[in-house]
């Protein structure tokens, strides 16, 4: 239980995915203008990694190294991960159309974000056990959606602010990033 | 061979990856700690993109439509693990730095933006020689931004002492933050400079990257990066 700790407050805030890792900037930068989409975002990254991670490590530990095709792992992972979206997008409009309809725009645009293969083969790469792999991606998806709304709640109310010209769209929302990364900094100590 | 000449410019100044069309900002930002990381990942990816561009434009004709964003994953991701072992082999200090990255080319937007917007729609040679342009072109954005970090961070470059002894490393550089302030202050010189040729009158590629929110994933990447080529020939 105390490594399961270890590893969740780990990669939800001393090693953040986002602001000290640097996967997911895509979303990150694109989708953080407004609190409400950025949340959408951050529940939909929530429920595919946490699903991918078992799925992965499932696949792993039971077809990949039985058969000794470990080195196949990125190919299997990025195949098995784009499925797996497809897969839980139908299922989610089938069965859960409520939370279809709150995640749903935001599924087909994870399958190639980087932070889903990362978790996976971080997984791998720390041998880390099918529960504890679970747990890691879902606190590295927890990270995600705390940096993603925090820089949405910032931008919501920077929005209007007087920027020189040059400064204006990414650059000053990656200036906001490095400051965010600096205070994110503080947790290094916690662990 | 005109034509090959052309891509090798297009990829290295006219549609610069890292400068002009914000690509893989991933990797940009997490692997620039040094100027050798830089070109490392850059070469690493380099080829990853000529021999996928290679294939894909050989198997143009072959692969559906239907299934192709798959089929170019597939190509890419078995590149992919061919260099990682291969730099696992050779290099395995420069291994050991890239770490995640490596595998995480895969999903780097340039590779499978190239793919979609110009090796499955064209010949061979010059596929290979866009993946050479766009490739040479990111290594070179790597190793500039990897310099300024390094020199700043570390007081080096490429590993050996620049800067005098009485200099004081600001090792926020080489940390996280530094890499978001630096890629900030980039875009903004990059906004400036376009927003000077656009007042002289001058058309600009506005980039079609990630970073500027219009898509969040990289097959939306591919197809911005193809509306691009596509106004680009109805120029021409």
């Amino acid at each position: 239980m105390r490594e399961l700790l270890i590893i969740a407050i780990g990669s939800a805030f001393v090693n953040n995915v986002v602001l000290s890792q640097f996967l997911g900037i895509c979303p990150f930068l694109g989708v953080s203008k407004k609190i409400e989409t950025a949340a959408g975002m951050g529940g939909a990254v929530i429920f595919v990694i946490t699903i991918s991670s078992f799925f992965t490590g499932l696949i792993y530990q039971f077809i990949l190294v039985p058969t000794g095709f470990e080195y196949l792992q990125t190919i299997v992972f990025i195949l098995v991960i784009a499925a797996l979206v497809q897969f839980v997008e139908m299922f989610l409009k089938k069965s859960v159309p409520s939370l279809y309809n709150a995640l749903g725009v935001y599924l087909p645009l994870i399958t190639t974000n980087c932070a889903v293969l990362g978790v996976a083969l971080t997984n791998v790469q720390q041998g880390y056990t099918i529960l504890e792999g679970v747990v890691n991606g879902f606190a590295t998806a927890v990270g995600f959606t705390v940096s993603i709304v925090l820089m949405a709640g910032i931008r919501e109310k920077t929005a209007h602010n007087d920027i020189s010209e040059s400064f204006q769209g990414t650059p000053i929302v990656l200036l906001t990033a490095a400051l965010m990364s600096i205070a994110f900094c503080g947790f290094s100590g916690l662990i | 061979m005109n034509n090959c000449t052309e891509r090798l410019y297009n990829g290295l100044v006219k549609e610069n990856p890292t400068f002009v069309m914000m690509l893989g900002m991933c990797p940009t930002l997490a692997v620039t700690t040094s100027a050798v990381n830089g070109i490392g990942m850059g070469l690493s990816t380099t080829v990853v993109l000529v021999l996928s561009n290679m294939l894909i434009s050989m198997l143009r004709k072959i692969i559906p439509d239907s299934v192709r964003m798959p089929a170019f994953i597939v190509v890419v991701a078995s590149f992919v693990t061919i260099v990682q072992f291969l730099l696992e082999g050779f290099v395995p200090s420069l291994y050991s730095a890239l770490g995640l990255y490596i595998p995480l080319i895969v999903v780097n937007c340039i590779i499978l933006g190239r793919a979609e917007s110009y090796a499955s729609k064209n010949p061979v040679l010059p596929s290979i020689f866009d993946g050479l342009g766009m490739g040479l072109g990111f290594t070179f954005g790597l190793t500039c931004i990897g310099i300024v970090r390094e020199i700043i961070g570390a007081g080096t470059i490429f590993g050996f002492q620049l800067m005098p002894e009485s200099y004081e490393p600001v090792t926020i550089f080489i940390m996280a933050p530094g890499a978001f302030i630096v890629l900030a202050f980039l875009v903004a010189s990059r906004n400036k400079i376009m927003n000077h040729l656009e007042k002289k009158g001058k058309k600009v590629t506005r980039p079609q990257g990630c970073a500027e929110g219009g898509c969040a994933s990289c097959g939306g990447c591919g197809q911005g990066a193809g509306q691009t080529e596509k106004k680009e020939e109805g120029a021409l």
